[in-house]
């Protein structure tokens, strides 16, 4: 049997070249979505991360290429509307997308452009999960990457609801929805995510989450060291945390980098569509149900008698008379 | 006389035994459309609902075919509710006796029916059927095309709003709602017609016995013989 693939720390190592087994298991799932009792896995994997230091980022799209090129996605030629975004949004085709903010910063009176690599942000407690009705459609595994399974997905797009930062996109020609997978392919054969193999500034690391912690701490105190006084990690716990973090020169104003939320949450109305309320609502229409059942054998039908229609024949004659007698 | 409890095509069809016709081949068969798309909606949609309800998917041949035939269902069904609509629309609207005779409702669950006010085509209950369905179906119909993925980007653009992320979240949940609401009518609706002996008829053979009409509908009745006897029937 071939040996099981390492757990990566980093992206920068080569693969290997002798043959190995996935370490990314089935059993591996912690949590899947419309599947409540999930078995408890029997080991659990080190939590990884991607840190995107938006401060190193020169903005060359090196990892847009390699996610498509990784992806095998080709995103349909656009047209330049006079913006760097290209293409215009994230689609079924494009699982990351580099995002230009130009920013006059007020204190400085200087022009700064704030560039960030959009995608998934795999959160801790995916909104996209719980919003799922296909059992098994997203997955999240014990190291914390959500994955998206096509095979179990119907295409309804509740995700795309669910998701906090406006993630996930349903394929037009497939029905699936899509969305950055932080490479799970690779990260199961022992290697880091193409985006971060792909960064010639090493703005995109990868590795175990505590290592990515202490990695971006080096990076803030340096910022702060070079004027940067709100320099700060992008790890929101309104999700529980995610693993996808950046770190910014602005932590203050996540929002500067085009739009990145300031404290994303779950909605709390997505949180209650799918909470409580459900259990409530099918509760009604069983006790109403079981209530009509109970009715129907206890009490008594409503039942037409022979002497109603005798009754009937009565008053349609006697109105029929009455009409005759008015007219004539 | 004036028609004003009794629709056009209501007559009595013979006196004995004392039939009378309730709903022609059209309407019926408008009913029965409305009612297949609504099981289909129902089986579909709830699928969707509840995780241990997805297993529902498996009768229309997995998850993808039910996703992709609920909205279309939807819009068979809402077509099909909006003539039966049309139709039923002027015995629906509200009248005094509906006031005395929802007061009663107490006499009628006991079994008391004869104390009940005499009523025409339709009572309360079945008017709130009716608006309910109505008001449910309308509030579905535009938030499911609102979470319609597939249909988004052909109006997203002129409705950017309406597209957007928040308020189909809010969309989505109010679908929910109301699909909720919807078969609280329903179980109503259909116990009702079964609770009711001689009910089905109605909208199966189109025709009701005199009996069923005078202890349920006697306005309805008696319009319809006065009809009768001025030798205006139809
Ligand atoms: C009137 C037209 C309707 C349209 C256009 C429509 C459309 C939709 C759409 C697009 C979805 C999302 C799943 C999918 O893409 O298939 C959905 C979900 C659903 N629909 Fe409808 N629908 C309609 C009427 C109804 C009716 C009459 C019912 C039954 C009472 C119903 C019950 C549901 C339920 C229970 C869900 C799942 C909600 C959830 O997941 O919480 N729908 N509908
Ligand atoms: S589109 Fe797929 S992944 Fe998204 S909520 Fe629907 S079934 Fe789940
Ligand atoms: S960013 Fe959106 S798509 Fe990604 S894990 Fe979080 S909720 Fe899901």
């Amino acid at each position: 049997m071939t040996d099981r693939a390492p757990q990566p720390t980093t992206a920068a190592a080569n693969p290997p070249v002798q043959p190995l087994a996935s370490n990314l298991l089935p059993s591996d799932v912690v949590r899947a979505s419309a599947m409540p009792h999930i078995t408890a896995p029997d080991r659990q994997l080190t939590k990884v991360a991607k840190l995107i230091d938006v401060s190193k980022c020169i903005g060359c799209k090196a990892c847009q290429s390699a996610c498509a090129e990784w992806n095998d996605t080709s995103p349909e030629i656009g047209e330049n509307v006079g913006l760097y975004e290209n293409p215009a949004d994230l689609s079924s085709e494009m699982f990351t997308l580099m995002r230009y903010a130009e920013y006059e910063n007020p204190a400085t009176n200087e022009l700064e452009w704030l560039i960030r690599k959009e995608g998934c942000m795999h959160c801790e407690d995916p909104g996209c999960l719980r919003a799922c009705p296909a059992p098994g459609a997203i997955v999240q595994y014990s190291n914390g990457i959500v994955d998206f399974i096509h095979e179990n997905c119907i295409g309804c797009g509740y995700c795309v609801t669910g998701c906090p930062f406006d993630v996930p996109r349903i394929s037009p020609v497939k029905h699936v929805s899509t969305k950055c997978t932080l490479c799970s392919d690779r990260v199961a054969m022992g290697q880091g995510p193409a985006c971060a193999k792909a960064c010639p500034t090493q703005a995109i690391t990868f590795g175990t989450k505590e290592a990515m912690i202490a990695h971006a701490e080096e990076r803030i105190e340096d910022l702060k060291s070079r004027g940067y006084e709100n320099a700060g990690l992008y790890d929101p716990q309104g999700v529980g945390g995610t693993h996808v973090m950046y770190v910014l020169h602005h932590a203050d104003q996540p929002s500067l980098y085009s739009g990145l939320p300031d404290d994303p949450q779950i909605a709390p109305i997505v949180e209650d569509w799918k909470g409580p309320a459900k259990k409530v609502g099918l509760a009604a229409i069983g006790l109403a149900a079981v209530g009509a059942a109970l009715h129907g054998i206890f009490a008594r039908p409503l039942k037409v008698e022979p002497e109603d229609e005798e009754d009937a024949e009565g008053l349609v004659e006697a109105a029929e008379r009455r009409a005759r007698e008015d007219r004539a | 006389m004036k028609r004003v409890y009794s629709a056009a095509g209501d007559r009595i069809v013979s006196h004995d035994p004392l039939i009378v016709r309730r709903y022609g081949p059209f309407t019926r068969a408008n009913h029965w459309l409305t009612a297949v798309s609504m099981l289909v909606l129902v089986l579909t949609g709830f699928a969707f609902f509840y995780p241990s309800l997805f297993f529902l998917t498996g009768l229309f041949g997995g998850g993808q075919i039910a996703r992709w035939l609920h909205p279309i269902a939807g819009l068979v069904m809402a077509a099909s509710f909006l003539i039966l609509f049309v139709q039923l629309v002027r015995l629906n609207l509200p009248r005094r006796e509906d006031v005395e005779w929802s007061m009663q409702i107490g006499d009628l669950l006991s079994g008391n029916e004869n104390v009940m006010p005499p009523l025409g085509k339709y009572n309360a209950g079945q008017k709130l059927v009716f608006w309910g369905m109505a008001g449910l179906l309308a509030v579905m119909l535009v938030t499911g095309i609102m979470i319609w993925e597939e249909m988004v980007p052909l109006w997203q653009d002129r409705f950017p709003t309406l597209a957007g992320i928040p308020a189909r979240r809010i969309a989505v949940a109010l679908h929910a709602l109301s699909a909720v609401l919807m078969m609280l009518l329903l179980i109503l609706h259909v116990y009702a017609a079964i609770w009711t002996r001689g009910t089905f008829s109605a909208m199966l053979n189109g025709t009701v016995t005199g009996g069923w009409a005078y202890q349920h509908h006697r306005k309805w009745l008696r319009e319809l013989a006065g009809r009768q006897g001025e030798g205006k029937p139809e």
